[in-house]
């Protein structure tokens, strides 16, 4: 068995809205249940760090990238729709 | 910052001087201050410039701290692209008084998914306009968003917001838009941006290539509403603003000498008014640019800066040529009291011209100008044009009093009954006309006086002739 893969995922927030409430929601279930035990998600809220937002190019709030594995991938919104969320991290269902 | 109080208004609205050369006057006094002005016009027709001039000149000359968050061009490549007007603006950067910020926003490499906000956008700026005390903001081209982002709903919404935000936030903004085909910008920004819009332009017409400028709308402000050309060169963009000057300037009451003492002679007062407009008209070879010369000389002798426009002959052409007549202005031009503007008029249309010599004219300051001859000038213009362009040099001209010396290309035979001259001599204060005559088989010269608003002269032509010492009145000395 190869060496297994593991999911580095920052979500950019500003402020506890609603919108990324959700969005941390939806992503902490679909990596509970795709992949367990070998992700790490880094809130960054932006209202803190502001001049985090350049470097990965954020302009809209809430914004997950996936920085491991590459090549870097970024889902805008609240991540509502399951099957879009996990096309667009690439992640393949068991 | 200059407050204008806008017509029949209560309260002052107060306007940004934008950096652009010219165009204050024409937006009477600058764009509005603390709010957006959209910059619109096809592609190619200076929008990103005039975003950094608006930055970069506000930084210079009013210690105005600026952002620009471009949404096409990264930082390098906009930095590259105005380096050669001597915009520095990694120098600027360094120093924390400009900031750019490159958002990039790729279609292919984003997803969406349900709820989402442009606030990234919002805190980028904010950070951008807080760390460096920012009062100007330019945003170029937002547009590109829509080709970025698939929820054109919730675009557009944001963009309601930011304007407004922007609005409370006090910045002056400069956005750009690119001309759509029905309305002035594809995306309809105009619809977010009702302060303050101007279109720029960019046409070519018999081969000659102009721009204009035009305010659309600028509310709660007079505004000129013409189509002002303008000019990109090494130095940013100018604006012209034509229409602006009025008859309005003072007079002066000193005499000047026109450096030929039998021309000073003509005039009961013994020379021309300070500041007045000469015109001195002539077939080919009467001595006309021997003349001007004089006048130039004359003026340089009296430690006065003098700008001479020489549209048929060039600098050393015409610097050897003078010589020949005892007329030395070599030693003027190495000291920079002289400037020998040699251009043949053809290579670039009337308006450009007209630019030049404004622009020129705000440059090196002169207090006396020579054109010779503004003949020439009809090879690029009707007659009316050519005449537009002379009101508004001669304008100029007398607002700021500055002698002028016009010569002028006439048909053999008199010259008051050429066109051309009749257009342009009532512009004039003093008339001269050169000519040559045949007299028992000796070709003699004659100048006369024509007209000379505000002074007496002599009616009767006088013979000239041209020597080494230049022009001087053959006639024994009367006692």
């Amino acid at each position: 068995m190869v060496k297994e893969m593991t999911y580095e995922l920052r979500l950019y927030i500003a402020g506890q809205t609603p919108k990324s409430v959700t969005a941390l929601n939806n992503i902490t279930k679909y990596c509970e249940e795709f992949l367990k035990g070998k992700y790490k998600i880094e809130i960054i809220d932006l209202l803190e760090t502001p001049q985090l937002a350049e470097g990965d190019q954020i302009f809209a709030i809430p914004t997950l990238v996936r920085k491991v594995p590459e090549p870097i991938r970024k889902i805008i919104g609240d991540l509502s729709d399951k099957e879009k969320v996990l096309v667009g991290l690439n992640i393949r269902k068991v | 910052m200059i407050i204008v109080m806008a017509k029949n208004a209560t309260t002052p609205l107060s306007k940004t001087p934008s950096g652009i050369s010219g165009l204050d006057e024409v937006t009477q006094g600058g764009l509005p201050t603390g709010r957006p002005t959209l910059i619109c016009g096809s592609a190619g027709c200076g929008k990103t410039l005039f975003g950094v001039q608006f930055l970069v000149k506000g930084i210079l000359d009013y210690n105005e701290p600026g952002v620009f968050m471009s949404f096409e061009e990264t930082v390098k490549d906009l930095s590259v692209n105005v380096k050669s007007l001597g915009f520095p603006l990694d120098k600027l950067a360094a120093e924390k008084k400009l900031r750019i910020d490159y958002v990039r926003v790729e279609r292919s490499e984003i997803e969406e998914t349900g709820e989402y906000d442009l606030e990234g956008i919002f805190i980028r700026l904010n950070h951008a306009i807080d760390s460096i005390g920012a009062k100007r903001v330019v945003l170029d081209t937002i547009e590109s968003l829509f080709g970025g982002i698939e929820n054109a709903a919730i675009l557009r919404s944001e963009l309601r917001r930011l304007f407004q935000w922007l609005r409370e936030k006090g910045v002056t903004v400069v956005i750009t838009g690119e001309r759509g085909e029905k309305a002035l910008t594809r995306q309809g920004l105009e619809e977010y941006v009702s302060d303050c819009v101007i279109l720029l332009d960019f046409r070519v017409a018999d081969q000659i290539a102009t721009r204009r400028l035009r305010i659309v709308k600028y509310r709660g402000s007079e505004h000129g509403t013409n189509e002002y050309p303008f000019l990109i060169d090494d130095q940013g963009i100018s604006v012209i603003p034509i229409t602006s000057l009025q008859l309005n300037h003072s007079v002066s009451k000193e005499i000047i000498s026109t450096g030929i003492p039998m021309a000073d002679k003509l005039f009961d007062s013994g020379g021309v008014f300070k500041g007045s407009s000469l015109l001195l008209t002539g077939s080919a070879g009467t001595a006309k640019t021997i003349m001007a010369s004089s006048f130039a000389l004359a003026s340089c002798k009296r430690n006065e800066r003098t700008l001479y426009f020489s549209y048929e002959e060039s600098k050393e052409q015409l610097l050897r040529n003078m010589m020949s007549v005892g007329i030395n202005l070599r030693t003027y031009l190495q000291s920079g009291l002289l400037r020998v503007q040699s251009v043949r008029p053809s290579l670039s249309g009337l308006e450009m011209h007209l630019m030049m010599i404004l622009k020129l004219m705000e440059e090196f300051k002169p207090q006396t100008v020579v054109i010779d001859p503004i003949s020439s000038l009809l090879s690029i213009g009707s007659i009316s044009e050519v005449r537009d362009i002379l009101i508004r040099v001669i304008d100029m001209l007398k607002t700021k009093k500055i002698n002028a010396f016009f010569t002028s290309l006439t048909q053999a035979g008199s010259s008051v009954d050429d066109s051309t001259v009749l257009a342009v001599s009532s512009l004039a204060d003093i008339w001269i006309e050169l000519t040559n005559d045949c007299r028992e088989q000796q070709l003699g010269r004659n100048m006369r006086v024509i007209k000379a608003r505000g002074m007496s002269h002599e009616m009767q032509p006088q013979p000239f002739s041209t020597t080494s010492k230049g022009i001087i009145d053959p006639r024994p000395l009367k006692k």
